[in-house]
């Protein structure tokens, strides 16, 4: 491990936690709840791949196994994310039970077929399931006018997160020892709590916009 | 064949969610009053910017020291900048018709520029004030 990856290492660990804290300064605790447990378990996992490092070695069996099996795990703390953000948009229909319930047999049956799979394989289908489904969602909160700034920032930084890490997953399934991926997956982590950090600093929980401002012409 | 269809539609989803999120950055910022001084800086009396003026402002955001709750969204404007500069090339020859939008966009990416500038400007000069008023 040279000194590149200890900076990256840090610089991520960093920013979550910087992005725990702005979440934690601006009172949004109990309202984003799986947020903080995404970037709680984002931490923990962290410390412990650099712990599993320092112990095994960067090209040890254990820490292949345990970096794409956490890699998992944060992506299921993200799917609990998702369906926040789709319980907030969906609160007035009274229908956010329904969405949650479909949404949680979609990740569940797609994981249930793939565990047995390679592990590259794994994170790129359960990260495309959360593409889909945040599309879904960003469809949904188009179709019904969503204007709350925040929360339309909060799923854009999403899909752009999980959009980047399913094409690049997906990419490195087809080019598994291009080098590139050593580093790119580790900097495109910096995105969701970078972008989240922002949106909860500068954003106010009540801030209003239009959907037809964000809404680029090609997708009308 | 999976992966590679993956990969296509992931990176169209990217694209997609990376220029609405630019533009929600974008939509936030123009709620923001420039202050006359970023006015002067920037020529302007209207409270639209020129594309053009992108690059000069973003420069002096790297002049300014940032402050306060630090956290800025510049990147995210200045990656989606590059990305209408690339599509203004390609739209020059494909199609001209995107031509006034894309000039509109990048407009909206010096306006976000200059407000970011406009509160970096304003949080120095608080701490100037404060150091100033402790001696």
């Amino acid at each position: 491990m040279g000194p590149v990856d200890y900076v990256i290492w840090f610089v991520v660990t960093l920013v979550h936690l910087f992005c725990l804290a702005c979440v934690i300064r601006k009172r949004a605790l109990s309202q984003h709840f799986t947020i903080v447990l995404f970037l709680t378990a984002s931490i923990a996992i962290g410390v412990s791949r650099y712990v599993i490092m320092l112990t095994s070695g960067l090209s040890s069996t254990s820490y292949f196994y345990f970096y794409y099996y956490s890699d998992a795990v944060l992506t299921i703390c993200l799917f609990f994310v998702l369906m926040s953000f789709y319980s907030q948009v969906f609160s007035e229909m009274g229908v956010a039970k329904i969405v949650r319930a479909a949404a949680m047999h979609m990740v569940a049956s797609s994981s249930e077929r793939l565990l047995s799979r390679f592990a590259y394989e794994m994170s790129q289908n359960l990260y495309f399931v959360g593409v889909v489904l945040t599309y879904v969602l960003w469809g949904a909160m188009m179709k019904m006018q969503e204007n709350r700034t925040r929360l339309i920032q909060l799923v854009l930084g999403l899909g752009v997160f999980l959009s980047a890490f399913a094409g690049s997953y997906a990419l490195r399934n087809m080019y598994p020892d291009h080098m590139i991926w050593r580093f790119f997956i580790h900097i495109m982590a910096v995105w969701l709590p970078a972008s989240w950090s922002y949106t909860f600093l500068k954003v106010p929980e009540e801030a209003r916009m239009a959907t037809a401002q964000v809404v680029s012409p090609a997708s009308r | 064949m999976i992966p590679a269809l993956i990969f296509v539609v992931s990176s169209l989803t990217l694209l997609q969610f990376f220029v609405s999120y630019s533009r929600s950055v974008i939509a936030e910022s123009k709620a923001h009053e420039l202050s006359g001084e970023i006015r002067e800086i920037c020529g302007v009396t209207t409270r639209s910017l020129a594309g053009d003026q992108f690059p000069r402002l973003s420069q002096l955001i790297d002049l300014c020291p940032q402050g306060g709750s630090g956290a800025n969204n510049v990147w995210a404007v200045l990656l989606y900048f590059h990305l209408l500069d690339f599509a203004r090339k390609f739209s020059r020859w494909a199609v001209p018709s995107l031509a006034q939008w894309i000039e509109a966009e990048r407009g909206g990416c010096a306006y976000a520029a200059a407000v970011v500038l406009d509160r970096r400007i304003a949080y120095n000069r608080m701490m100037m004030t404060q150091q100033a008023s402790h001696y």
